[in-house]
């Protein structure tokens, strides 16, 4: 088995059984604990497989392994398989460890839910890992539509885990609406593709692209249509609005689906068929300055959050933002870089506000206060993962992000390169003010939540530790060893990426910790932005989910009345007849036996005059 | 005589048991009129087998007199016991099954 195809294959087929055993084996889900250590072990089982997967394929090269699908009278229409490549199995690497990370995690985050609520949500966990692991494997289209919208059901039965909330409820059904949207123009942009080229296979297309043999007419429409569907799962402006919402799900849900893996699915669709964007520049530009105008409204938003883990999700949206205005540049790899290094350090700081809340029982940083003593080990490793997010050198983040701001400026588009410099700068202040709010001051209310918090179980800070020992391992390992970039990018870009980061340090520390600048004056200066951005800017209740309301409420009407008239009126119609075809016919049953004679006896006559005269 | 007029005497036979069934209001009537249906049947029954040279039909009749003998007592007993509890033997008293 040198194969790393069927190295990733073997792997992926693990959580694909553990589903199957926890959705089929009513007794064993409903349990609670054991599932959850078997789709646990599962999730774990195998791992060195797909590391040696990654480190046979990252020396170039590919290995497919498919079989047909769906087949048509020329030949099957598509495959389904696995192609591995540097790329995906750097991923699935990526989706395969955080999926085991997080899942171990929720072994103590859940404790206290009842056995079978806890069933289920491994067995959604274990079916999340395949499907996400089928995506970052696909070695076609189809393939990945699929598993695209796997990991978008998984993404919202995990928000609504809690569905008794109405909250919960909600945040699931607008998470699946607004990404649905986004869908939508994905699969139309796969069909059109198809009828361009004839293939869904990203090889054949890849081989088309380089002889030139691809149509280029229309193929903007097409890569716009496909960026639609990384619109919508990569929460990207106007579609962003549901990520924030979807934090109603537990907390290891948003690290690993909502921080780590799914919202990345777009960024990953987008480095997967960089080469045919690479044929559109016009779309590439879009997907830039889109990118880079998500990342500072997200940026600007996540500063006016109170709730740490909606700082977070604003947080993501504008990192996710960030990789977008990379490939937007053309840069598609350093988007990818960010985007594995902000998944490893992304979960991470999700994970940790998930063992602060889970002490302290509240979201709200207001709330908190002086968690650095009660909680040092939660401390630490949050301050691990937010000075990657800084971007500090020697952190996780530091390298990627650089990467970006080069790659952006080099690509020639300078106004979003100065919207993600306000971004960054942005990214470390709301970071270290919640740091300062959550960790270091002391809580100025009064509610005393230091007092009985404390470090999670040992299975919460095993996961905690090994993210944070990966972020700085990552972060060492890039200072040392470069990956070089495809571009030379200016001398001054890292003394300034460093400059907003520290800038950003500084403000929220004379702000929240020595209170030199009082917040409610800085907030004051920029109040306009300040109130637009405490309403979102009005674009949760402008647009998507008025829209969505009254599509909803519209849709449901229209089916209602289907129902009421359509439906029920044939069934009433029809039970009318036969009660009223019965009510005559039974007065064919008199009880009296001459009655009965007589009808046989005409029967007879009648048979007998057909057979002699008519037969 | 052919075989045709003992046919048709079979007919006439079975065409006024028939009525008779049919209209009379008095159960031992109907039975009456049973009998008159199931005699028409024997003399079919003989005819056949004294035209045909074949001794079936007499055994068949033979079988038929006797069943007949059975289901006339039978309901006769079935007659006197309704007569006993409704109190009466009128067919079209006797219409508890209509629907």
């Amino acid at each position: 088995m040198r194969d790393p195809a069927s190295l990733a294959l073997a792997t992926v087929l693990l959580p694909a059984a553990a589903f199957l055993l926890l959705a089929l084996v009513v007794p064993l889900r409903r349990a609670g604990r054991p599932a959850a250590y078997l789709s646990t072990l599962f999730a774990a089982g195998r791992s060195p497989a797909r590391v040696r997967a990654w480190s046979i394929s990252a020396r170039g090269g590919f290995s497919l392994w498919t079989w047909p699908w769906i087949p048509m009278e020329a030949g099957a229409l598509t495959s389904v398989g696995v192609l591995a490549d540097a790329d995906s199995t750097l991923m699935l690497v990526l989706v395969a460890g955080v999926s085991f990370l997080v899942q171990l995690y929720s072994l103590g985050y859940l404790s206290d839910e009842p056995p079978a609520s806890l069933g289920r949500y491994y067995t959604y966990q274990s079916l999340f890992a395949f499907s996400m692991m089928g995506l970052v494997l696909a070695p076609n289209f189809v393939q990945l539509f699929v598993c695209w919208e796997l990991v978008g059901l998984c993404s919202y039965l995990l928000i609504g885990y809690w569905y008794q909330r109405p909250e919960a409820a909600r945040a699931a059904v607008k998470a699946f609406w607004t990404t649905k949207a986004g869908d939508v123009g994905l699969l139309i942009g796969i069909v059109l593709l198809y009828r361009q080229a004839g293939t869904f296979d990203f090889l054949d297309l890849l081989v088309m692209v380089d002889s030139r043999t691809l149509p280029l007419a229309g193929l903007g429409a097409i890569t716009f249509c496909i960026y639609l569907g990384a619109v919508g799962k990569s929460a990207q402006f106007p579609l962003h609005v549901w990520l924030p919402d979807a934090m109603e799900g537990p907390t290891p849900v948003s690290a690993l689906i909502h921080a780590a893996t799914m919202v990345t699915a777009g960024v990953y669709l987008l480095v997967r068929t960089a080469w045919l964007f690479d044929q559109t520049p016009e779309v590439l530009e879009i997907v830039g300055w889109v990118g880079a105008f998500t990342a500072l409204l997200a940026s600007v938003l996540a500063c006016a959050q109170s709730d740490i883990k909606r700082v977070l999700a604003y947080s993501t949206v504008s990192q996710l933002g960030f990789m977008m205005a990379a490939i937007g540049a053309g840069f598609a790899s350093a988007g990818f870089l960010h985007l594995l290094t902000h998944g490893v350090f992304k979960a991470l700081l999700f994970l940790a506000a998930g063992a602060v809340i889970h002490a302290v029982g509240t979201n709200d940083i207001f709330a908190m206060g002086g968690l650095g003593r009660a909680m040092p080990q939660t401390f630490i490793v949050f301050l691990i993962g937010t000075l990657s997010l800084a971007g500090i050198p020697f952190f996780g983040g530091f390298f990627s992000k650089e990467e970006i701001f080069a790659g952006v400026w080099v690509g020639g588009l300078s106004i979003p390169f100065a919207m993600l410099a306000i971004a960054a700068f942005l990214t470390a202040f709301y970071m270290f003010r919640v740091v300062f709010i959550v960790f270091c001051r002391h809580a100025g209310h009064g509610h005393g939540s230091e007092g009985h918090a404390h470090d999670g179980p040992l299975t919460m800070t095993v996961p905690l530790w090994i993210l944070a020992a990966l972020s700085m391992a990552v972060g060492i390992g890039f200072a040392v060893k470069h990956p070089e970039a495809e571009f030379v990018a200016p001398g001054w870009i890292t003394p300034l990426a460093v400059a907003l980061a520290l800038g950003g340090i500084t403000l929220a520390w004379l702000t929240y910790q020595r209170r030199a600048i009082d917040a409610d004056r800085l907030s004051g200066a920029f109040a306009l932005v300040r109130d637009a951005a405490e309403n979102r800017f009005y674009l949760d209740d402008a647009v998507p989910l008025d829209l969505s309301l009254v599509m909803l409420l519209g849709f449901s009407r229209i089916i209602g009345w289907v129902d009421r008239y359509v439906v029920d009126g044939v069934l009433n119609v029809l039970s009318a007849w036969t009660l009223d075809a019965g009510d005559r016919l039974r007065r064919i049953q008199s009880g009296q036996p001459q009655d009965y004679v007589y009808g046989v006896a005409l029967g007879v006559l009648l048979l007998l005059v057909w057979f002699h005269w008519l037969g | 005589m052919g075989l045709q007029a003992y046919l048709t005497l079979a007919a006439a036979l079975f065409a006024i048991g028939l009525f008779g069934v049919v209209t009379r209001r008095n159960t031992i009537g109907i039975l009456l009129g049973i009998e008159l249906m199931l005699n028409a049947v024997n003399i079919n029954l003989v005819a056949f087998a004294r035209f045909n040279a074949d001794p079936a039909g007499f055994i068949f009749t033979v079988f038929t007199i006797s069943i007949t003998v059975a289901e006339v007592a039978l309901g006769l007993a079935l007659v006197i016991l309704i007569f006993r509890v409704r109190r009466t033997a009128m067919a079209d008293h006797l219409d508890i099954l209509r629907g």
